[in-house]
């Protein structure tokens, strides 16, 4: 039993952005166990200073080229709450059908790219081509359709286009509506098959009680706008964001971090459905079940089969809304601008967790303050914990460091990281 | 055999060479590099094309051995200066990819403040952060080839790397976006009462954003010869004002070079 470990990951890979893992246990002791951010600031929140209205979701959209199209819907939905503008049923169901095809494609990435490997012990996707090339094919088809989707109503699957304030520049064709509406019922057995693919995996055993926060559903499972919620029982409105991020500077990390009732909360998946599991589509709760996965579940590892859950949620939701949508008629709905001095505050669950874009504009619809708080940037704190409490437990056990690094950087990617996102 | 394997791949007969790529990133929001991967199609095609020695985003493995190297985002920090100056010794070629690699992309609109500190205090307080002005990767290396657009478009990735794989010269179109936009017969946006930088910005996206019916933000940044005034004349005459042309000649960094710097005193916000 090796009871002295070191680990130093620079760079750790198979995650968005730049973040360093260290480690040092010295006979079964404990002495370090830091997660750090190195990633250089853009300074969004000061760009947009002194810019119009219309430049902050072109601009915000560029905070992360994973979730571009959650921080252009947040953006959009900030200045129309800003601006008393309120979106149109159908305006509603085609954001949400984007929304729900960026958490499909954004989940397939991580689990079947960037995940997969740690279990298949390779170091990326690449050689999976060949030796399950059947498994590589199934996420690549997943993920496909999302994109597939998401060009079509949002224009482009990474920083769209048709996505503006008031609305959509341009409407899908119902025919190709319909197209999607075939895949969608047919991707699910795709998805039924990665279920059955992850089954067969052992995921760490670790458990740290964790608060977790999300967005608070109202009869339906929670994705654009509403109440925040704590699993250790905080509720608050949209608007209050600040008193649930209460975001401060550390010198380990150029990302901000956050806390509420704890020392450290979670975001994400694993959250959301903590925080709403009586809302899942039956199917996906199924899903959930077959992993034992029920709420309050505090395993971090799990961040990863929520992640599944919500695949199998999206695609069934999906479904749905696009069957309502060719039972209406689809018309240009587009809201005409006008702006006026105010502060508008939106909260958005995006693949990693809840994401909040707070602007303050003059009379003139000139951004006076903005503010974003990212979901990674809430999860840098619980990170740093869960990292601490896993080294204390396999510390006393003794481990190698090939086993401890391993562990660690799969701790850190469960949570599915955009690190470049949470420096912004 | 196995259509991926090494070597396996012709073009007119011959066996392509399949150069060591390398992806890096730098200040970004590596979108660029996701674009790589976002297109499931062909990308089991442009991996048969190349052999992946370093994509952080996507392996573990690492290598110092590459030919080609695809570098993503801009330079604020001297730590990335050395970096880059690392991976331009040990690369044949370098490619900018994406608008902040090759004009700052969004990042450089905190350029646009008289005072840096500004932009520091405004985001972090007093809390003390490392970061310099944005800076594209050619002010601080040699650059051989630069692939525009934010995002980048795969399918011009794609013929880049086959024209590499096959020693053919790559040409980029001189032409303004406003050529594709007719010959994909859409209605102009000016027409359709929005605003659009086509006239004046490199095409090669297809169109993209008018066949979307939303106007260009010259994110490829300026076409061969732009004419900048007749630009204005458009924008004014159409009625948007002269700040909606500089919101947009001023986004991607593409038009820096015929901008005005430091043009925005942060005193009067
Ligand atoms: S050019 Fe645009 S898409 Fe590419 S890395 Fe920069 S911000 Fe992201
Ligand atoms: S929409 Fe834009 S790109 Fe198309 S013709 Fe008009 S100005 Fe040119
Ligand atoms: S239309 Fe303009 S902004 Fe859009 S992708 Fe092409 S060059 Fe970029
Ligand atoms: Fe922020």
């Amino acid at each position: 039993m090796k009871k002295t470990c070191n680990v130093d990951i620079r760079r750790l890979s198979r995650v968005e952005g730049h973040g360093n893992i260290r480690i040092k246990i010295k006979n079964g002791k404990l002495m370090e166990a830091r997660w750090e951010v190195v990633e250089t600031p853009r300074f969004f929140e000061a760009i947009l200073k002194g810019k119009k209205w219309d430049n902050a979701p072109w601009i915000t959209g560029r905070i992360c080229g994973i979730c571009s199209i959650g921080h252009t819907l947040t953006s959009i939905r900030a200045v129309e709450n800003a601006f008393g503008i309120i979106p149109d049923e159908q305006t509603k169901k085609l954001r949400l059908i984007l929304k729900h095809m960026e958490t499909l494609q954004s989940h397939t990435l991580h689990l079947s790219f960037l995940v997969l490997p740690d279990f298949m012990k390779t170091g990326s996707v690449f050689p999976l081509i060949k030796s399950h090339e059947d498994v590589v094919l199934r996420a690549a088809r997943i993920k496909k359709l999302a994109n597939d989707i998401c060009d079509c109503v949002g224009g482009r699957r990474m920083h769209p286009t048709r996505t503006v304030v008031g609305g959509f520049t341009m409407l899908p064709e119902k025919e190709e509506l319909r197209g999607f509406g075939e895949r969608l019922k047919k991707i699910v057995e795709d998805l039924m098959l990665v279920a059955e693919l992850v089954r067969g995996f052992s995921l760490p055993d670790f458990v740290r009680e964790t608060e977790f926060v999300s967005l608070k559903g109202d009869g339906d499972y929670p994705f654009i706008g509403g109440d925040l919620v704590s699993s250790d029982g905080v509720r608050m409105r949209e608007e209050d964001y600040k008193k649930m991020t209460n975001e401060y500077m550390t010198e380990q990390s150029t990302s901000k971090w956050c806390r509420l009732s704890r020392e450290s909360f979670a975001v994400g998946a694993l959250a959301r459905l903590n925080n709403n599991f009586e809302f899942l589509h039956p199917a996906a709760r199924e899903v959930a079940g077959s992993f034992g996965l029920t709420p309050v579940n505090h395993n971090p590892f799990m961040n990863n089969i929520a992640q599944l859950v919500e695949c199998v949620h999206v695609v069934k939701e999906s479904t749905r809304l696009i069957d309502e949508l060719l039972d209406s008629e689809l018309k240009d709905s587009r809201q005409k601008v006008i702006a006026r001095s105010g502060i508008g505050v939106a909260a958005v669950e995006v693949p990693i967790g809840i994401l909040y874009h707070s602007y303050e504009f003059d009379d003139d619809g000139r951004i006076v303050k903005s503010d974003c708080v990212i979901p990674t940037g809430q999860n840098h704190a619980n990170i740093q914990l869960d990292l601490e409490g896993i080294a204390k437990e396999y510390a006393a056990r003794g481990k190698t460091d090939m086993e401890l690094e391993l562990l660690a950087a799969m701790l850190v990617r469960a949570y599915d990281p955009c690190i470049s996102c949470s420096v912004h | 055999m196995d259509e991926r394997e090494p070597g396996a791949r012709t073009y007119l007969g011959v066996p392509l060479y399949r150069p060591k790529v390398a992806f890096f990133e730098f200040t970004s929001c590596e979108g660029c590099q996701l674009q790589v991967l976002n297109k499931e199609d062909t990308l089991l095609d442009f991996l048969s094309l190349v052999e992946v020695v370093n994509f952080r985003e996507a392996m573990t493995e690492q290598s110092d051995d590459y030919e080609i190297a695809f570098v993503e985002g801009s330079i604020t920090r001297d730590d990335d200066v050395k970096r880059l100056k690392k991976i331009r010794k040990n690369a044949k070629v370098l490619v900018a990819l994406g608008s902040c690699a090759c004009f700052g992309g969004v990042n450089q609109l905190k350029n646009r403040f008289k005072d840096l500190n500004f932009v520091k205090t405004e985001v972090y307080g007093r809390h003390p952060i490392d970061s310099g002005p944005v800076r594209t990767l050619e002010e601080i290396v040699k650059v051989d080839l630069k692939i525009y657009g934010c995002p980048v478009k795969k399918e011009e990735v794609e013929k880049i790397v086959l024209h590499i794989a096959i020693g053919k010269s790559i040409v980029f179109p001189k032409y303004p976006v406003c050529m594709e936009c007719k010959r994909n017969e859409n209605i102009c946006l000016f027409e359709l009462g929005e605003p659009c930088l086509g006239p004046v910005t490199r095409a090669g996206c297809d169109s993209w954003c008018p066949d979307n019916r939303a106007g260009c933000w010259g994110c490829r940044g300026p076409a061969d010869d732009p004419n900048l005034d007749q630009m204005k004349k458009i924008m004014l005459e159409k009625g948007f004002s002269e700040e909606t042309l500089l919101d947009r000649l001023e986004c991607f960094g593409g038009f820096s070079s015929l901008m005005k710097k430091g043009n925005v005193n942060e005193k009067d916000l």
